[in-house]
């Protein structure tokens, strides 16, 4: 039994009478690769900013490596190895590819030139080198979740948190950017996703929680969790249901 | 890197062919002209430290300049220091106002119109307590005895002057060179471009518009602190008043916040317009202003980038059309 | 340092008086700051300019600032609606600190050209009623700031009826609310943006009319009302127009007091505070909204 790297117990979190998570509690092994779903709304993302320290939570706490982080600032969840990315992607439009890939380099590399020598290797890694001068703003969506993605893994995370890496990507960019997640976890780092493009989610996670208005209703292996019977519910009308059986069909051998 | 020493090549070149001005001219005129150009320079490169850097823009900057140059007076009328050490008083001093002023702000998260105008109100405080306090000489306002000396920071001619300025200028300079090149300017780049997706990268937004703030607020009190010692005499409207945030603001914006020549551009620019304005309409009290305040609104309708801005289009334009 | 109740009455109806012009000043700005979402810095540089407006038209042509409402509001009204349409409108770019700046820009531009005009002496009316007192209780209070206080109600209930009764009214909420959706209604965003804009101004056109009998005014004063009106703005809350109007009350009374009791000049730093210790500690003031 791996240990659990990030653990949250209890946590709950309301905007005014709006109950945004509800005591939802859950483990993530070191090492792991694995993925928070959901129907929109559910919560996902303010989990999140809970486990990061961008909100602090009504009730419940977060456990890293061990030690009690609840509510603790982000930047300093960053510093000991906890990085998150945004649904929104949020570069640093005014400046290049490798000058935004470098503020997440400095986090352990002092020296200037050094972090944009670093940004080089981690841009080849995403695969931005071509675009490494560029303005961030020039980039196409795609090239900015690439880039979203490239400046968290430049502050050397334990764990990193992917908020919808996929969104907004044409299947021929999310069939490019899955193995670029699974690189990126095969070296080691743990990583927890929010998915909605459940290609991904069957093709990557380890285990997957399934997270609706705030609550924790269930969890397991992707097949497992796709063949739950309140998970469906949950997504009942949103078309998902029958996408869930067609993948399953499409990876069954013929 | 190649363009990091190239930049500082600039700089070093910058304050040569300066600091040749004086011995190739003994005309007060031009002596007079480049002092005062480099003073706005000065000026427009403290605020830019914390609005093009920082994006944190002030309204109230005549607060730390205000400071600076009290402290300087004061220090030498009333505690009879040497006017050398009063100036690293006035420095620390503003630098200090300012740590307090971003300290509440920051600390309470303002940000955009909500800091500007923040700013502003403290330099309206200031300005309406030395109105009220015997201690700045109230609306009288200060003045020091004429002793010209080195040791007293006071010279006979514009040039003693003109030098001194070029060395705060240099510093500043260097400083924002340093912005750009270093950990530190990154991060308050980062902040300024993404406060929420720095801090998820291991930013203190805190600390970083902190530091941005205290040393803007030092090079802004060296200038207040080099007006004192100039025109040998400070008041509350000067020392606090709009018409110095103004002016350090607009020349920044002018030249194009966020570079390292922009604000030297932009003061130079409006210094010229200001005197062709001056030998065009005489000593029309407001005139300046009035053209200051309709290069802004022009600028910013038009050239939101300011002049340096279209330096950069041009450079890139080109760059692009020679790539393969 | 106690006063005397019947000073202290005094100088809390001056207070009111005084406050309801501040309420109709931040009125103007609630509505361009609820519509526009921009921080209208030329605000106390526009008053300033229909101050002069008025002065003008009683020193050249003899005219009583009340009966010049009908001017004066109508012209404030116009320049704000070419101001928005013509510069505000293209500076913005998508950045606020744009706006920021050009309103900024526009209020040096008025400041100094009434300064390059005008010279910077403070200047004032005399009119038959002037120095006119009116006995409330143990007070006596100006006539010209029993009337401003009258008018300035008078005029902020009008607003509220315009914003809330009219077409035009319902086409300014649809467009603070949801611009993209006003848009798709076939509403004309950028007319309604320098209509609002202009009945902002407007609102200043009528402060200036009831201001002058009882004030003064000089290329300075701009900038002593745009903090005042920023004060009472924030600590309403921003965009509650109900907050608007109960602020410039508060702040028109606290004023006056700290006035009485440190002075004139310290008793304008109780505003600047108040103002700050506002956006510190409660940035949504009063009665507006979590910001």
């Amino acid at each position: 039994m791996t240990r659990a790297l990030l653990t949250i117990n209890g946590l709950s979190k309301s905007f005014g009478g709006l109950k945004a998570v509800q005591h939802v509690s859950l483990s993530v092994p070191q090492g792991s690769l694995t993925a928070l779903i959901g129907p929109n709304g559910a919560g996902k993302t303010t989990l999140f900013a809970l486990m990061s320290g961008f909100l602090k939570p009504d009730s419940g706490s977060v456990h890293f490596d061990g030690v009690d982080i609840t509510g603790r600032a982000p930047h300093i969840n960053a510093v000991h190895g906890m990085t998150r990315t945004f649904q929104i992607v949020q570069p640093f439009a005014s400046q290049t590819v490798r000058e935004n890939i470098a503020v997440g380099a400095h986090l352990h590399i002092k020296n200037r030139q050094a972090a944009l020598l670093a940004a080089e290797r981690i841009a080849a890694q995403v695969g931005l080198l071509k675009q490494i001068d560029q303005p961030a703003g020039e980039l196409t969506v795609a090239g900015r979740k690439r880039l979203e993605l490239a400046r968290a893994l430049a502050t050397q995370p334990r764990l990193l948190l992917l908020d919808e890496v996929l969104a907004g990507l044409n299947p021929q960019e999310i069939a490019e950017m899955i193995p670029v997640v699974r690189g990126i976890a095969d070296s080691g780092i743990t990583v927890l996703m929010i998915e909605h493009v459940m290609q991904a989610v069957m093709n990557l996670a380890a285990h997957v929680w399934v997270l609706a208005q705030g609550q924790l209703i269930a969890q397991g292996s992707p097949s497992e969790v796709t063949h739950n019977e309140k998970v469906v519910e949950a997504y009942l009308g949103h078309g998902t249901a029958a996408r869930l059986r067609a993948a399953e069909l499409a990876r069954t051998p013929a | 890197m190649n363009s990091t020493l190239k930049e500082l090549g600039s700089i070093v070149l910058f304050v040569a062919v300066v600091a040749c001005v004086p011995l190739v001219t003994d005309s007060g005129v031009t002596l007079n002209f480049v002092m005062m150009a480099l003073y706005a320079a000065l000026l427009a490169q403290a605020w830019n430290i914390l609005g093009g850097f920082g994006g944190q823009f002030s309204f109230g900057h005549a607060l730390f300049f205000g400071t600076g140059a009290y402290i300087q007076a004061i220090a030498q009328l009333q505690f009879g220091l040497n006017p050398w050490l009063a100036l690293a008083l006035a420095v620390t001093g503003s630098a200090a106002i300012g740590l307090g002023v971003g300290g509440l702000t920051f600390r309470y998260g303002l940000k955009g119109s909500y800091f500007a105008l923040v700013t502003l109100a403290f330099a309206e405080v200031f300005r309406i307590l030395a109105l009220s306090v015997p201690f700045t000489g109230a609306g009288v306002g200060l003045m020091i005895p004429l002793s010209e000396s080195f040791a007293n920071m006071q010279f006979a001619s514009r040039k003693g002057y003109l030098y001194l300025m070029l060395g705060f200028v240099a510093a500043a300079l260097l400083v924002t060179w340093w912005l750009k090149h270093s950990r530190f300017g990154a991060y308050l780049q980062a902040v300024r471009d993404n406060e929420d997706a720095a801090r998820a990268i291991g930013v203190n937004p805190f600390n970083v518009k902190l530091g941005a703030i205290g040393l803007s607020g030092a090079l802004m009190g060296a200038g207040g602190a080099f007006y004192v010692q100039v025109f040998q005499y400070i008041d509350p409207g000067i020392a606090f008043g709009p018409g110095t945030s103004v002016e350090a603001l607009v020349a920044a914006i002018v030249g194009g916040i966020g570079t390292l020549w922009g604000p030297v551009l932009g003061a130079v620019v409006l210094h010229v317009l200001a005197d062709i304005t001056r030998n065009m309409f005489g000593q029309l009290p407001g005139i300046n202003m009035v053209i200051y305040g309709v290069v802004l609104v022009l600028i910013v309708m038009f050239l939101p980038r300011g002049i340096g801005g279209i330096a950069a289009s041009v450079k890139s334009f080109f760059s692009k059309r020679g790539k393969p | 340092m106690m006063f005397d109740p019947g000073i202290l009455f005094s100088s809390v109806l001056n207070g009111l008086t005084t406050g309801a012009v501040y309420a109709l000043i931040a009125l103007g700005l609630t509505l361009i700051y609820g519509v526009l979402h921009i921080i209208n810095f030329a605000h106390g540089a526009s008053l300033m300019l229909a101050l002069y407006a008025v002065y003008m038209l009683k020193e050249r042509f003899g005219m009583d600032p009340y009966l010049a409402l009908p001017l004066v509001v109508p012209g404030m009204f116009a320049l704000g609606y070419a101001l928005q349409r013509v510069i505000i409108n293209r500076a913005s770019h998508g950045k606020d600190e744009n706006i920021l700046l050009v309103t900024l820009g526009i209020s040096i531009v008025m400041e100094n050209a009434a300064l390059l005009f005008f010279k910077s002496d403070t200047r004032t009316i005399d009119t038959a009623y002037t120095l006119t007192t009116i006995p409330i209780g143990p007070a006596m209070i100006a006539l010209p700031k029993l009337v401003a206080f009258a008018g300035a109600l008078v005029v902020s209930g009008v607003l509220l009826w315009i914003v809330g009764k009219t077409d035009l009214g319902r086409a300014i909420r649809a467009v603070a609310k949801e611009k993209h959706g006003a848009k798709l209604m076939g509403i004309d965003v950028d007319h309604v943006y320098a209509m609002s804009f202009g009945i902002g101004l407007a609102c200043l056109g009528a402060a200036a009319c009831f201001l002058l009998p009882a004030y003064y005014v000089n290329p300075q004063v701009g900038g002593g009302f745009v903090l005042v009106a920023f004060t009472v703005v924030v600590l309403g809350g921003m965009g509650s127009f109900g907050g608007a109007l109960i602020g410039g009350l508060l702040v028109g009374v606290v004023e006056s007091l700290g006035g009485l009791y440190l002075g004139e000049s310290l008793g304008q730093i109780g505003i600047f505070v108040i103002f700050i210790g506002v956006l510190l500690f409660r940035p949504q003031g009063l009665f507006g909204a979590k910001v």
